[in-house]
Formats: structure tokens, C-alpha cells, sequence
């Protein structure tokens, strides 16, 4: 039980709270923004200010950019590559992290180093984009998925929830007779389910968030993914001027000025929404993983 | 050669009897080798002349000639001036951010509020920076945005803040705060809640107010984290935000916004120029691997952190 506040306490509270609740809705107030031009009439929508509540509801943009049939595709795309990438991503991590785990693996500190050192040197951009080119890949879907499939800290993460299972567990199953695939499907991946939860719910949330792969190796729209959609979308005016250096602020003023601000701001509502419905109830997972980071990694 | 083949045997032998733990390891190995060994072979076009057609076996060799075009231009040092510069405005003004904003959580009692703070804070963690540049167009827009509302109605002239050179490093900086302050702040509190709880009771005891604590054992208790986050910041000096930058720049800000790694992708994949952009990049990695490397081991020095 705490003693009964002072003044000085309760003053302390008061000014605390104020100033957190003024971030919180610093935060929230630019989604509120976009979300209240997506249902706004475009008149409405271009006088500016504030926008805590539309003047008047309209859909009319959720119907167009819902009937876009380049929203539609860059749905599935994405769909696409969230699935994809989820599956291909799982299996390559657990086919690097459970031998990279286990004693029985010959030369460990080796291949653990092996491993390692990616996180800390890359060949980078160039080399990346023309390898994904020269093997093929450029349009297609794995161009989207495999490069990015295999991220060495989740692989790690993993690795070291492997580690901590007491070997006692697979020798049960050796000495009745399960093959070491058999251990591994029937007794490890069993007791590790917090982590792949984990590890999975990443995968998921970074394929969904992806561009710059669809951005480089891409140049079928039919293959785009939902980010890239929206991001024709909100630099439909200023692309031209992103390639080229003519650009000046006074163009782009005018270009954003002319732009239907209204189907932008819905188009931006359709692709966040399912994160941020979704988000609340995941975030302990990512924050149980920059724990472990933080702590040990 | 006799003890070659021994050692070549047993370890066959070794490799054999564990094939399974090796077949398991086999297609991680070769992604590895893929998609991170041979991009790591592939920057010898940093010293070549890459011809496409030839290949980046084929292409001739130029020795360095391509670092002596990056290093005689004008743009690569304005480029490299740009990253260490806004690095380090965001190590000054973003670094406390977050180790403020988990002390001020620290002293929310309620703790419903607390978590409900806490959650909002994640948000701009979970979305794309084509999501936030998207909405921060709007909120920034200089004939629109409520910000520049505030700005006019206080008698100020409206800000560019995207597309005036003197602002957008300040929006960089201020876009980087929003996005990152609520998810930086989840490892300070993680420290805040190993303080030994006896430590604030003793010192209500001796009568010291909200401030003290916080000044005399908050604080103490997570300067090792603060110290440690603090070196890896030093550290990343070099790197830049690529999905921030490329998603909220544009030509009329190239001169003060433009980051090594955008300059990069414009030179390699939009100018066509990949030997050169290469050469730009394997300087940024090299440094970078250098200085990863540096403050991992004065990390582990301080105390036994690390990162692996």
C-alpha cells in the first residue's frame, strides 16, 4: 500500500499524464487525419486543417479504390508473398537453426560463424540485384520471396530456443526408434510453438510491409504487391521527378494540389487497416523479441 | 597427402554419420551461399568495368579507378556529408527520446493506461515507411496540413517541410522520433522493471520526491543500457534509414537529404552506373563493418553484452 499522495505527487501525475496522453494522440492523430479525408468528399478534403471528424460521410473513394482492380491484384500479390514467404522462410530457418543447435552437426563453430558473419558484411545492392537478375528471377514471384526468405536473426532466435530443449527429449525418441526427421517433427517443433509463433508472426509482418524487392526486380504490373500499388499511388505525381533532376518544389506544390487526395488517403486506409487491427494483439510478441535482442542475443 | 586423406576420411566419416543434422543444414547452406556469399563475391565490380553482356567474371578489371571518380566528383562527398550529419543530429536529438519517454512510462501507476500508452506508441513500428510518407505528405503539406496550420495561424509563413533544403533534415530527424521513440523505449523499460523495488521504497522512507528517484535510481539503473545503445548508435553512424530517406525525399532536397545508400540505388539502378554505385557501396559496408565490429567488442569489454 502506498501512503496517501502529496500535493507534490499528484502534481507530478497530472503534468506526467497530460504530456504522455499529448504523445499518445501524436501518434494517433495522422491515421485519424488520413482516415477522416478517406471518408470526406474531396471539396471537403482539400480545405486542410485539422481533421478529427468528416463534415460528412461519403464512400465514394472506398468504392472506387475497392473496385481498382490494381488494388484488388496487389492484394493477392501480397497475399501471394505473405504465404509464400511465410512457408519458404519457416523451413529455411528451421533447416538452419535446428543443426546449427544441436552438438551432432560437424564443425558447428564453423557454420555458426558461417552465419554470422552475413549479419555483419554484405556484397549490398548492386551485386543482390544482379545476381536476382542473372539467375533468372527478375518477374517473378520468387524474386519477391526467396532473397529475403532466410534473415539470420530470426535463424538465431531460433537457434537458441532449440538450444535450451534438453537433448534428453529426442534421445526418448531415439531409443524408440524415431529417426532424427522424427524428432525433430514429432518432439522438437511440438515444444517449440512460442517461438515459431514468433518467428512466423515477424516473417508476416515484414513480407506484408515489402516493396523494395516488387520495386527492383518488378516491371509486371500484374505482379505488383499492395505497397507498391499505394506507392504509385501517393508518387503518381512526383515519379516523373524522382527520375529526373528538373523536379522543383514549386511543380510538386501544384502536383499535390490537382491530385484526388481523397482516393490517395483511401487507398492508404485499405493497405494499413489490417495491420493496424491486427497489430494490438500481436505486439507482444514482437516486443518478447527485442527483449531477447536486447538482453541476449 | 597420407594424413590428408586421413583427415579427409574421418571427417567424411564425421559428416556420415550426422548426415541427417547436415542434409537438414543443406538448403539453409546453400541460400547462404546464394544470396549472401556470391553478392560478397559479386562486389569485385567495385574494381571493375561491369559489362553486362560479359558478365561479372568477363568484365576488365580498373583497379580503382571507380573509387578515384567517386572520390574526385563533388556528390559522393555531399552523399557521405549527408549520412554522417543527420546520424549524427539523430544520436543529439532522437537518442533520449526514447530513454525519456520509457522514464515517464515508468511512472504511470495505472497500469491499463500504462500498457494502452504503450501500444499506441508501437503502431508506426508495424507499417511501411510508403505508409507513413504517404500520411505524412498530408500532415506536412504546406497548404493543407494542420501542422502548417498552427505555423500560419501564429503569423508564420507556411513550411515546406519535405521540400524546403533548410527543413528537411529537421523532418528526417522529427519523422524519425514518431516512428521509432515508442518501439525504442521497450528496451529501456525492460531495464526499468529489473530495479530492485526496495531501492524507491527505502528512498520514499528517507523522504525524497518523484525527481530524486528518478534522478538517483531510475536513471542509475539503466545507464548500462543507455551506455550500450548509446555505442551501437556511434556505431551505425555510417548507415542510413534507405525505406525513410527514398519514401520521403525528392530532387528539390537531394542536396541536404540524400544518403549514401539512396545514392546507391539511384546511381546503380536508376542511372545504370552499377560499377560505380557498387564502389560507393562497398565503401559505406567497409566502414560499417569496421565500426559493427569495433563497438560490438567495446561492448563486450564494458560488460557481457554482445550481439552474439
Amino acid at each position: 500500500m502506498r501512503a496517501k499522495k502529496s500535493f507534490g505527487e499528484l502534481l507530478f501525475d497530472i503534468v506526467n499524464i497530460t504530456i504522455l496522453i499529448f504523445i499518445s494522440l501524436t501518434f494517433i492523430y495522422p491515421f485519424i487525419h488520413v482516415a477522416v479525408l478517406s471518408l470526406s468528399t474531396p471539396e471537403a478534403a482539400a480545405i486542410g486543417g485539422f481533421k478529427l471528424i468528416p463534415k460528412q460521410i461519403v464512400f465514394n473513394s472506398y468504392e472506387k479504390v475497392l473496385r481498382s482492380p490494381n488494388v484488388w491484384r496487389g492484394y493477392m500479390n501480397t497475399i501471394i508473398i505473405v504465404a509464400g514467404g511465410w512457408i519458404v522462410s519457416m523451413i529455411l530457418t528451421i533447416s538452419g537453426a535446428y543443426p546449427l543447435s544441436r552438438r551432432n552437426l560437424p564443425h558447428r563453430k564453423f557454420w555458426t560463424l558461417f552465419v554470422v558473419f552475413t549479419m555483419f558484411f554484405q556484397g549490398g545492392l548492386i551485386p543482390s540485384y544482379l545476381l536476382v537478375r542473372n539467375i533468372g528471377l527478375s518477374n517473378s514471384y520468387f524474386a519477391m520471396i526467396l532473397p529475403a526468405a532466410l534473415s539470420t536473426w530470426n535463424l538465431l532466435i531460433m537457434r537458441n530456443f532449440f538450444m535450451a530443449i534438453p537433448p534428453d527429449l529426442e534421445e526418448a525418441a531415439y531409443l524408440d526408434g524415431a529417426s532424427p526427421f522424427r524428432a525433430l517433427m514429432s518432439v522438437i517443433l511440438p515444444v517449440s510453438k512460442p517461438v515459431l509463433a514468433t518467428v512466423s508472426l515477424w516473417i508476416i509482418v515484414s513480407r506484408w510491409n515489402s516493396w523494395f524487392d516488387c520495386l527492383i526486380y518488378i516491371t509486371d504490373p500484374n505482379k505488383f504487391v499492395l505497397q507498391i500499388v499505394l506507392r504509385r499511388i501517393i508518387f503518381a505525381d512526383t515519379k516523373e521527378m524522382l527520375l529526373s533532376a528538373e523536379g522543383n518544389v514549386k511543380a510538386m506544390q501544384d502536383a499535390y494540389m490537382t491530385d484526388p487526395l481523397t482516393l490517395r488517403s483511401a487507398t492508404i486506409m485499405v493497405a494499413t487497416l489490417p495491420i493496424i487491427m491486427i497489430y494490438p494483439f500481436i505486439q507482444k510478441y514482437f516486443v518478447k523479441g527485442v527483449m531477447v535482442g536486447s538482453i541476449k542475443g | 597427402m597420407n594424413r590428408l586423406t586421413t583427415s579427409l576420411r574421418k571427417n567424411a566419416k564425421l559428416y556420415w554419420k550426422n548426415r541427417f543434422f547436415f542434409l537438414l543444414f543443406l538448403p539453409a547452406i546453400a541460400h547462404y551461399i546464394i544470396f549472401k556469399y556470391i553478392p560478397i563475391y559479386g562486389v569485385t565490380i567495385a574494381f571493375k568495368d561491369y559489362i553486362i553482356k560479359r558478365g561479372i567474371m568477363g568484365s576488365p578489371w580498373v583497379g580503382l579507378e571507380n573509387f578515384r571518380l567517386l572520390f574526385m566528383g563533388d556528390s559522393f562527398m555531399e552523399v557521405v556529408r549527408n549520412t554522417v550529419l543527420i546520424s549524427i543530429y539523430q544520436t543529439i536529438i532522437a537518442f533520449p527520446m526514447p530513454i525519456i519517454f520509457a522514464i515517464m512510462l515508468n511512472e504511470v501507476y495505472n497500469s491499463k493506461l500504462k500498457k494502452t500508452i504503450q501500444t499506441i506508441s508501437y503502431l508506426p513500428h508495424f507499417l511501411s515507411w510508403v505508409v507513413l510518407a504517404g500520411i505524412f505528405i498530408e500532415v506536412l503539406s504546406p497548404s493543407r496540413g494542420p501542422i502548417n496550420m498552427i505555423i500560419t495561424s501564429l503569423g508564420f509563413k507556411p513550411i515546406y517541410f519535405l521540400g524546403d533544403p533548410k527543413w528537411f533534415r529537421t523532418t528526417l530527424v522529427g519523422t524519425y522520433i514518431w516512428q521509432g521513440m515508442g518501439w525504442g523505449s521497450i528496451v529501456y523499460l525492460a531495464g526499468l522493471t529489473s530495479i530492485d523495488p526496495s531501492l524507491y521504497e527505502a528512498a520514499t522512507v528517507d523522504g525524497a520526491g518523484r525527481f530524486k528517484k528518478i534522478w538517483h535510481i531510475t536513471i542509475p539503473g539503466i545507464v548500462p543500457i543507455i551506455t550500450i545503445m548509446f555505442i551501437f548508435a556511434m556505431g551505425k553512424i555510417i548507415k542510413d534509414d534507405f525505406d525513410q530517406v527514398l519514401n520521403l525525399y525528392n530532387p528539390a532536397v537531394y542536396s541536404v537529404g540524400d544518403v549514401i545508400s539512396t545514392y546507391v540505388y539511384r546511381s546503380g539502378l536508376v542511372n545504370l552506373k552499377y560499377s560505380f554505385a557498387a564502389a560507393a557501396d562497398l565503401f559505406k559496408n567497409v566502414i560499417a563493418f569496421v565500426m559493427v565490429v569495433g563497438t560490438n567488442y567495446i561492448t563486450r569489454k564494458i560488460n557481457d553484452y554482445g550481439l552474439w
